[in-house]
Parts: C-alpha cells; sequence; structure tokens
C-alpha cells in the first residue's frame, strides 16, 4: 500500500507544484495591483508574503513527493470531516451547515464582500482544495474529468456571487444615502464600435485558448463499452441533473423526475409575471428586494447548486453517504427503516392493523379502504395545498395578496409551496424517519 | 501612384473593387463610419449604435450570455466535424469514438465538444444569474425571461441527449438513471400514477411499451433506437430549435430596449 501511494503522490506532485506555482502568482500580482492602483503597500506585503509561501515552502514540498515533506490536509481536519459527513448523518450535517454558511454569509455580506476578506476565503479554499488533493479519495472523485467542470462551477458560482453581492452592498449603501447607484453612473452612451465589439472579440479570443488549453490538459472520460446487464455502482445522472437525483431519496420519481422539474421549469418561467416589485431594475439591490432575492438565492444556491454538489462529491455506492475523504466502501451499511405516516397513525398510534380490502373486492371498496388508510396524509397535503395558501393571504403576506390578486398569489403560494415540499421531507426524513405521507402504492401514488 | 501621394497596402486594399463588395462600408475609424458598420454589416447589425456605458461593463454583464452564444458555436462547429467522424450504431459508436481519440488527428476535437458543452450550461445558469440579481426580467422583459427559461432547458436536453453518443458504460447508465423518470410520469408513465385511468375495454393503453419513456427511448430499455433518436435530437432537432429561440432572444433584447434597466 504504502508503494502505491507513493507512486500516486508522484504522480500528482508536478500538477500540484504548478498548482501553487499559479496561486503565488495570482497572489504576486494582487500584491502589485494593491501597490500600484491603490496605493495600499502594508496589504501589498501581506499578500506578497503570502505568494512567497506559496513559491518558496509549497510549490518546492509538492514537487518532491516526500510523504514526510508533501503538504497535506491535517489529519485531523480529515478525520472531523469524515466523522461528521461520513456517518449516518452526513446529509443532515452537509445540508444543516450549507444552509447555515449561506444564512451567515448573507446576514455577514457587509463583512464578507470586502476585498480583502474575499481574497483570504478565496486563497483559503484554493490551499484546501491543494492540500485535499494529496488524499487519495478525494482526489479520485474531484480529479474525475466530468467532475472538473464541478469544482469550476462552486468557484465560480462564489466569485460571481461575491460580485453580485459586492455591488449590490454599495448600491443599497448609496440609496439609503440617496446617491444613485453604480449602474446610474454608467448611464452615458458610447458606440458600440469599438467598446463592445473589441471586447466581444477578446472575449472569444481568451474563451478560445482556455478551451484548447482544457482540452489538451484533460482528456474526456471514455469508459468500457455500453453493457446492459453490468450496472455500475452509484449510477449516477449527468452531473447537472444530480440534485433531482438527490430529490430521489426522499420522493418517488413520479414527483422528483417529472412533476418537480415541471414545476422549476414553470415556476421560473412565472417569476417576472409574479414580482409586481417594480425596484431594483438594471442595478444589482438586495434591500429593495429582499423576498424575491431571497426566494431565488434559496432555490438556486441551496436546493439546486448545493445538492449538485452533495450528488457528485459525496454520494457514492448504493447511494450513500461518503466523506469526501472516505473510500467508497461497497458494504457500507446504512439501516433504513423508514415508515409510512399511515403506519405511524394505525400502528404506533392506533395500535390497530392498517385497514385494508377484503380479497376480491371492487374499485370502489378499495379506493374506500385506501381513503381510510391514508386520510391523515390527504387532508394535511390538501391542507397544505389549499388550506395554507388562504391563511397566508390573510396572515403574513396580507400586502402581497393585496397588490397581486387572487389568481397571481394563489400561482405564486402554490410554486413556492411546491419548493419548501423538499425540504419539509427532508426534514421529516432526518428526524421521525418519515417515508411517504400519503402513500397509495396501488396506483403508484406516493407522496 | 500618379498623385504621389504614398498608398499603404491596407488602403489599396480597402479601395479595391473585391473589397468593397464584400464591405458595404469604408473602415470604421472615424464616428460617421463607426455607425455606418454598425448598421450595414449583417453580422454587426445585431448590435445597436450606441450603449450605455454600464451595458458593456464586464463587472455588471459578466458577460455570460455572450459567452453562451460562442460557446453554442464552439459546439456547432466542432458538432459538425464530429459527425464526419461518428456513426451512432452500436456496431461503430464506441469504436468511432476511441479511433476519434487514438487515430484521428486534431485530436482534442471531443475534448472541446465536451468541455464546452459543460462549460455551456454552467455559462447559461450564470447568465440567468445575472439576469435575475440585476432584475431585467422585469417589464418591458418578461416575455424574453420565457423565451430564456426554454432556452436553459433546450441546454440542458443538449447536453443531455449528447452524453449518451460515446455509448459507454458513463453514457447508458447515465441516460437509464435520467430516462427511467419518464416512466414514473402521472398517467403517461406506465409505473406514473394515474396510468389505470387510460384504459380501454379493459386493456391498459400505458404500458412499457407505450409509455412516456417508450416515446423517449424509442424502446423499452437505452438501446439502439435511443441511440439514433438521441442523435437525431442532439445533431439536428434541438439545435435548430434553440437556434431559432436565440434568434428571437436576441432580436427582444433589442427590441425591449437593451440588456437591461428602464427604457
Amino acid at each position: 500500500m504504502h508503494g502505491n501511494s507513493q507512486v500516486f503522490l508522484e504522480g500528482i506532485s508536478g500538477f500540484l507544484g504548478w498548482y501553487y506555482v499559479s496561486l503565488a502568482a495570482m497572489n504576486l500580482i494582487a500584491a502589485y495591483w494593491l501597490w500600484r492602483a491603490r496605493h495600499l503597500v502594508g496589504q501589498a506585503i501581506f499578500w506578497l508574503v503570502v505568494a512567497l509561501f506559496y513559491m518558496g515552502y509549497l510549490a518546492p514540498m509538492a514537487t518532491s513527493a516526500d510523504p514526510e515533506w508533501m503538504p497535506q490536509m491535517p489529519a485531523l481536519i480529515r478525520n472531523l470531516v469524515n466523522v461528521s459527513l461520513g456517518g449516518s448523518t452526513g446529509a443532515v450535517t452537509y445540508s444543516v451547515g450549507s444552509m447555515v454558511l449561506l444564512i451567515v454569509l448573507y446576514l455577514g455580506r457587509r463583512f464578507f464582500v470586502r476585498g480583502q476578506v474575499a481574497w483570504g476565503m478565496l486563497n483559503l479554499s484554493l490551499l484546501a482544495l491543494g492540500l485535499s488533493m494529496t488524499d487519495y479519495n478525494f482526489y479520485t472523485i474531484a480529479a474525475k474529468p466530468d467532475n472538473v467542470p464541478i469544482v469550476g462551477l462552486i468557484f465560480l458560482i462564489a466569485f460571481f456571487t461575491w460580485l453580485a453581492t459586492s455591488r449590490a452592498v454599495e448600491n443599497d449603501d448609496r440609496i439609503a444615502r440617496g446617491e444613485p447607484t453604480l449602474e446610474h453612473e454608467g448611464s452615458e452612451k458610447v458606440l458600440v464600435w469599438p467598446d463592445l465589439v473589441y471586447t466581444e472579440l477578446i472575449c472569444m479570443v481568451a474563451l478560445t485558448a482556455f478551451l484548447l488549453l482544457w482540452g489538451i490538459g484533460l482528456e474526456a472520460p471514455l469508459e468500457e463499452p455500453a453493457s446492459s446487464v453490468k450496472t455500475p455502482n452509484p449510477s449516477k445522472a449527468p452531473w447537472y441533473f444530480l440534485g433531482l437525483q438527490e430529490m430521489l431519496v426522499y420522493f418517488d420519481p413520479w414527483m422528483a423526475g417529472v412533476v418537480m422539474p415541471s414545476m422549476i421549469v414553470v415556476g421560473l418561467m412565472a417569476i417576472p409575471y409574479l414580482d409586481f416589485n417594480p425596484k431594483g431594475m438594471g442595478y444589482y439591490t438586495i434591500a429593495e428586494r429582499k423576498f424575491s432575492y431571497l426566494t431565488y438565492q434559496f432555490g438556486f444556491l441551496l436546493l439546486w447548486i448545493v445538492l449538485i454538489v452533495l450528488g457528485t462529491f459525496l454520494r457514492g455506492p448504493n447511494w450513500n453517504i461518503y466523506s469526501p475523504y472516505e473510500l467508497w466502501d461497497v458494504h457500507k451499511v446504512e439501516a433504513l427503516n423508514n415508515v409510512d405516516l399511515s403506519q405511524y397513525f394505525w400502528i404506533s398510534g392506533m395500535n390497530m392493523a392498517m385497514p385494508r380490502a377484503p380479497n376480491g373486492s371492487s374499485v370502489p371498496i378499495q379506493l374506500f379502504y385506501i381513503a381510510q388508510r391514508e386520510w391523515l396524509g390527504i387532508v394535511l397535503v390538501l391542507a397544505y395545498f389549499v388550506v395554507l395558501p388562504p391563511f397566508l393571504a390573510i396572515t403574513v403576506f396580507r400586502k402581497y395578496y393585496a397588490k397581486m390578486g387572487f389568481v397571481r398569489f394563489m400561482v405564486m403560494s402554490n410554486l413556492l409551496l411546491f419548493m419548501l415540499l423538499l425540504p419539509i421531507k427532508m426534514v421529516l426524513r432526518w428526524t421521525v424517519n418519515l417515508k411517504y405521507i400519503v402513500s397509495i402504492p396501488e396506483y403508484f401514488l406516493n407522496l | 501612384m500618379a498623385s504621389g501621394e504614398k498608398q499603404s497596402l491596407g488602403d489599396v486594399i480597402r479601395d479595391s473593387q473585391i473589397w468593397k463588395s464584400i464591405f458595404r462600408h469604408p473602415a470604421p475609424v472615424d464616428r460617421r463610419n463607426r455607425v455606418v458598420v454598425m448598421l450595414t454589416n449583417f453580422f454587426l447589425h445585431l448590435h445597436p449604435v450606441s450603449v450605455k456605458k454600464q451595458g458593456i461593463a464586464l463587472s455588471y454583464t459578466w458577460c455570460m450570455g455572450g459567452v453562451t452564444f460562442f460557446l453554442f458555436l464552439v459546439e456547432t462547429v466542432t458538432g459538425v466535424l464530429l459527425m464526419f467522424y461518428y456513426r451512432p450504431t452500436l456496431e461503430w459508436a464506441y469504436n468511432d469514438i476511441l479511433s476519434l481519440r487514438d487515430v484521428t488527428s486534431l485530436g482534442i476535437l471531443r475534448e472541446l465538444h465536451r468541455w464546452g458543452a459543460h462549460a455551456m450550461v454552467i455559462t447559461v445558469w450564470l447568465h440567468m444569474y445575472r439576469v435575475f440579481l440585476t432584475g431585467s426580467y422585469k417589464p418591458p422583459r418578461e416575455f424574453n425571461w420565457v423565451i430564456g427559461v426554454i432556452l436553459l432547458l433546450l441546454t440542458l436536453l443538449l447536453s443531455f441527449t449528447g452524453y449518451l453518443l460515446p455509448w459507454d458504460q458513463l453514457a447508458i447508465w447515465a441516460i437509464t438513471v435520467g430516462s427511467n423518470m419518464a416512466r414514473a410520469t402521472p398517467i403517461l408513465g406506465y409505473e406514473g400514477p394515474g396510468q389505470q385511468l387510460l384504459t380501454l375495454g379493459g386493456i391498459d393503453m400505458i404500458t412499457s411499451g407505450s409509455d412516456a419513456r417508450f416515446g423517449l427511448l424509442g424502446a423499452r430499455f437505452v438501446g439502439e433506437e435511443t441511440l439514433n433518436r438521441f442523435y437525431v435530437l442532439h445533431c439536428i432537432a434541438i439545435p435548430l430549435s434553440a437556434a431559432f429561440l436565440m434568434a428571437i432572444h436576441f432580436w427582444r433584447v433589442r427590441k425591449d430596449g437593451g440588456i437591461s434597466g428602464p427604457l
């Protein structure tokens, strides 16, 4: 095993050496820019020291491929991550942790958008990525050719969220002071030739170069020829559908694969017709459109991106959760003892047998027994979709209802309720092992 | 050179009959001709003559819509080239991909196509993210957002149908997992809720040989019919639909008064 790991370390040492050199270059450029453009000598020196640390220590140590010297993620942190994500509560820790992280970033956005802070966080995450690459299990997942774009996606989403938020924070301050927004300052007109067409040209050239480098540096994956009898474990959908596949843990395919995706598409299309707020048009702002901002971020960052990352990096054989530093052990067993709501009600609650239609009874009789068996779930679901919206209309959303009118409000509240169905089901699964709220397997109707 | 004034080679070329017949305008070196070039050039007429300064600031626009369109063009060009080397049959699909890697010159054609496709999915999301965060879907741009959502869907379907074509384990199982969902389509899938509703004289209309999944795959499981079906969708039907919608999408950006902001 030691021999193998030596071969592995030697295999990646070259890449890691260049990786740390580019991190050094990145910080060197930042230091130079801070010094020349911003005249912030103290900050420039700080990032210069960071660059020298990458260049003078991490890069040569990584190139050495010596397990003694190679910079690695401390075992303490790896064990901590393994314990918190690899155990049976990994999904809970990960999902709740991501949500808490996003909430902290949102509430502390004034602090986190500062150049120094954001740059520091970027450095830390890139460093963590580099240190983790020496872990064989981590490397296997992160460097899988089709997963490389997702690593990129995480950094791109983080970068653009930072960019948008820093502009929004700045704009919100300006609006509060009664000053024009950043965007308003750029409202004079310029000619498209040369200002825009040259930008486009430069973008195209840069992008072509980038794609060529990516294409040369990383080979497209090609596995064994297709075989319909050899099912890989895990079988994963293409990465952009992993959020939907993750929903399969909590819902049956008709919800996770058909109804929910349709609702996402319909809901996205409905946004412009539901958002009646005329403010926040043509500039970044959070304060002027908090509700729509938070709803979108909840759906996009938490329910889409975070779940894709979960599906890509943490889901392993048998769709179990594995920590990124954990070996994908096919024999890892997770107890599945999920219980339907009707079982809770009849067996645990009433201490009775589940109602069952006598053998050979006609369809209406069967339906009657199903309704009797599942009455609690059916009532709850109906209350959720039928009673809750009007209740919201006269309580928390009273102002929205007055502005939107009946139809628009009902559409909006039902779309929101559909979106919330996933986190609700997740929490019910984690806390009381709930399998289905309504379980009618006779008609494939499980919710 | 009778006049004695020396002409540069560039001037000679630009004054030639051939040049003038191709480009309908003089070189855009002064203000007037910079306007004229935008109005008379087919490729540039997509743009307005002038835009708000913030409308071209990268920190505002992120350029992600443009990047997505560029990636679509990259995918089209590399895709057409790939079609020269690829036959969508069980006998040849995998082998053609193998020889594409090992034998064909310009050996990174498939890499460019695959990485471009992944990048395009990401840039579409980022474009949508920017449009949302700047409130650029608000009136009068509501409908263009709707077209954008359909384009997002088409991008995902393009990527999804393309995923199958290499015909390796990665391909068929990803498509199997993805398309198994269709089996559970309410009413129209044979394991979907309410499929019992569609019966005719006691005979199920919705079976594994006639449901939504069968329509998608052209068979009961991912096989040669699926390969052919996805190939046609990937190379013809979806790109054409996307190109058509893109034309409307860009046209509406112009007609609705630029990429964002009040008119």
